[in-house]
């Protein structure tokens, strides 16, 4: 197929359906660092009215990174549902967004056409969406999930306890731990980012949380984000794992990089799977994925990088996760230059993870070299909490003093749910009321010394009591 | 006629820190959290308090204060100058080299600017490349901290110098503006050295805007990777201090010297219980 479109005199033209998609993409200073970014606003506006003449069926035919050469390419094709992509296959990309939009469109209607739909095709039709339509399509998109507690209901908003500590200290882990869990905070997952790779340390890490689920019968699950490789020797050895992590990329080379392969993730999965740890649900896999991982990993095939992470939900939504988490502002100015640019990738993260099917979250972040502060989190953590986002980050104030970023806080999490009337999930919130934390507003409840969780802490608290 | 005053000094709060817990617990508006002794165990930002379900105004000031200092270390550009007269006052030569990144926003946005030298640079390096060998070439990279270089270098050169087998050629020290780690390699190949060490300025964290790195090469050149590196981070008094940080360098330098490599395939395995990193101070 040959991509062009004029403008009066002006004729632009594109290679191929992968340079149409990088000249269509919003600016953002990833795309230009690899190559592929259009060179004037005309260009990128010529490629977006290019693409919207596209045929979704173009999108099988012609792939963006060499089936042959590539795993996800591959599993992507192979996988397609052509029964559930019937219903949308006569659509160009600009009448997918009508479409999308359209009140026909309802959640039992995408739920049903989801598996029809592309990483490329979410992506190019993105592409041409405002973040309001980013925001409204999204929405409608529901996914649950379930472990030990329900993840995705409609009205619901969940976070991921993440208690680091720069040496993995055991008491600081759970002091973290215990501020969140008394401001409401941990349905999605308690999940602690190790600063140690050694098998034993992360045992210990896997027993500490564990005990603390245990002692306080918290109806949530654990994670230790290691590699996936560790997680497996882990499992051989008996710790409790309840959730798989591991970091994916949109291409079979950037997962290269990571060292793992489809291959790789299906042996941990089974491994998951075989522990029967959940007790509502079997959703024992939780992902982190970023825009610009391939390029950094210079595995990105010219592809632009939002299309690569699209890809990466492929991947991702192969293995039925209880949460996959989009991490849009961790991996610096080169990529995602500021505030703006960051808030619309992670918009259109979540429209794209959503449509595709997975309980899509957010790691709403930022480093200190990029142009962007905490008032650009609480723009992008209030979007996507309207566009009914999975799950968000619980740090102590926001300040991840292990990996050096800042993200979102236990206070954000209250916040979004007062502001816009979101709930935890449920046998999590009958949890926190059972505990006194949470009134039957929703509100926090005050604590006193004389609270069930300070007056019998973890184990590891005990000596500061 | 009106006093020429500070306005800020009719303000009784303007140089007090801000007042502890107990004078705000007095507000209605903010609650407590009764587990202020857990804060012993982490410098994590836990047991804030909260107003409704807010941040209290101490928290939001304190984080913003934080973030700023690390805000400015990215921005504030390394007084050069002021950095080579002390290492010269203290008996080092110096040299000053700039990469291809011309000024901030380019070196933020274009990473491969920052790792390579700029034209002028090449030649003065090619023009200074020393007749004796150089063992040992020490190069200071502002990197994503200026004030990391500015509060550490001096005092950290100095431990070095002082740890450094005595017969080993040190040469000028390299002050490169604008760079990157990468950039030391194609410094140590121009000046024919065996090792380069590159003590570079990290990426700030909120509770770290100071934080300094050290990385060492053997027989640097162009384009050679992270994996070809050693590393050493979190360089600084709260967190590794200048002695054993020097200590480590030079632990890994005899290696690399005597295996003639360096990076995966030298594992560091100076005497971790003596260089352990402190990872907190209790008392802070």
């Amino acid at each position: 197929m040959q991509y062009s479109h004029s403008v009066g005199a002006n004729l632009y033209r594109f290679t191929d359906l992968k340079d149409l998609l990088a000249k269509a993409t919003p600016a953002r200073s990833g795309d230009y660092l690899a190559g592929v970014a259009a060179e004037t606003y005309a260009e990128r506006m010529a490629a977006r009215m290019c693409l919207a003449a596209v045929p979704l069926r173009q999108f099988l035919q012609e792939v963006v990174v060499p089936y042959e050469e590539d795993e996800v390419t591959r599993l992507i094709i192979d996988s397609h549902d052509a029964n559930a992509f019937a219903e949308i296959s006569h659509l160009t990309v600009g009448d997918f967004r009508d479409w999308l939009l359209s009140d026909e469109a309802d959640s039992a209607v995408l739920k049903r056409v989801s598996p029809g739909i592309t990483p490329e095709m979410a992506a190019a039709v993105s592409k041409l969406m405002r973040n309001q339509d980013l925001i409204l399509v999204a929405k409608k998109c529901h996914v649950t999930t379930a472990f030990r507690n329900t993840i995705g209901l409609p009205g619901h908003l969940s976070v991921r306890l993440q208690p680091n500590h720069p040496t993995d200290d055991a008491r600081g882990i759970a002091a973290s731990m215990l501020d969140g869990l008394l401001y409401g905070s941990g349905d999605a997952v308690i999940g602690i980012n190790p600063a140690t790779d050694s098998i034993p340390a992360l045992m210990d890490l896997y027993y500490l949380v564990d005990e603390v689920i245990n002692q306080y019968a918290i109806p949530t699950q654990s994670c230790v984000l290691t590699h996936v490789t560790n997680q497996i020797q882990v499992m051989e050895r008996g710790a409790p794992v309840d959730l798989v992590f591991q970091s994916i990329a949109g291409t079979e080379k950037a997962n290269q990089t990571f060292g793992i392969n489809i291959g790789i993730l299906q042996e941990a999965y089974e491994a998951a799977l075989a522990l029967k740890r959940g007790t509502i649900g079997n959703n024992v896999m939780y992902f982190e994925t970023g825009q610009g991982s391939a390029l950094s990993a210079n595995a990105n095939f010219g592809v632009d990088q939002q299309t690569i992470e699209a890809r990466a939900y492929a991947v991702a939504r192969k293995f039925s996760p209880l949460l996959s988490n989009t991490v849009v502002g961790f991996i610096g100015p080169e990529y995602l230059y500021d505030g703006k640019q960051i808030i619309r990738a992670g918009l259109e993260d979540h429209f794209c993870g959503k449509l595709l099917g997975l309980p899509l979250g957010c790691d709403v972040c930022y480093t200190n070299h990029a142009e962007a502060d905490q008032d650009d989190m609480d723009t992008l953590m209030t979007l996507l909490a309207t566009a009914g986002l999975t799950f968000i980050m619980g740090i102590p104030g926001a300040d991840d003093i292990m990996l050096n970023y800042q993200t979102t806080s236990f206070h954000d999490a209250l916040y979004l749910r007062k502001v816009l009337g979101l709930k935890p999930a449920p046998e999590f919130e009958q949890w926190l009321r059972k505990m006194n934390i949470m009134d039957d507003n929703g509100n926090v409840r005050p604590v006193t010394n004389s609270h069930h969780m300070l007056q019998n802490m973890p184990r590891n608290l005990l000596s500061a009591a | 006629m009106k006093k020429d005053v500070n306005p800020l000094s009719n303000n009784p709060l303007a140089d007090s820190p801000l007042p502890p817990d107990n004078s705000l617990s007095a507000s209605s508006a903010f609650s407590v959290d009764p587990w202020q002794q857990l804060k012993s165990f982490t410098r994590a930002r836990i047991a804030l308090g909260r107003v409704g379900s807010s941040l209290p105004t101490r928290e939001i000031l304190d984080f913003g204060m934080s973030h700023a200092m690390a805000r400015d270390a990215v921005h504030l550009a390394l007084d050069v100058d002021a950095l080579c007269q002390g290492l010269e006052n203290d008996g080092h030569e110096t040299l000053q080299v700039h990469s291809r990144a011309l000024d901030r926003a380019s070196y933020l946005l274009r990473p491969d600017f920052g790792r390579k030298l700029d034209d002028a640079a090449i030649s003065r390096l090619q023009a200074a490349c020393p007749t004796k060998p150089i063992d040992f070439l020490l190069v200071v990279g502002d990197g994503l901290s200026s004030l990391a270089v500015e509060r550490h270098v001096q005092l950290l050169v100095a431990e070095i110098k002082s740890a450094m087998p005595p017969e080993w050629q040190l040469g000028p020290i390299v002050v490169a503006s604008q760079a990157r780690v990468a950039i030391a390699d194609e410094i140590g190949e121009l000046m024919k050295a065996k090792m380069v060490a590159m003590l570079i300025g990290e990426r700030p964290g909120l509770s770290s805007p100071d934080s300094l790195g050290i990385y060492l090469t053997y027989g640097p050149r162009a384009g050679m990777s992270d994996a070809d590196r050693n590393c050493i981070s979190n360089v600084r008094p709260e967190g590794l201090n200048y002695a054993p940080a020097a200590k480590k360098l030079l632990w890994l330098a005899r290696e690399a010297m005597r295996l003639k490599v360096s990076g995966v395939a030298l594992k560091d395995e100076s005497d971790s219980t003596e260089v352990e990193v402190q990872p907190l101070n209790l008392l802070e």
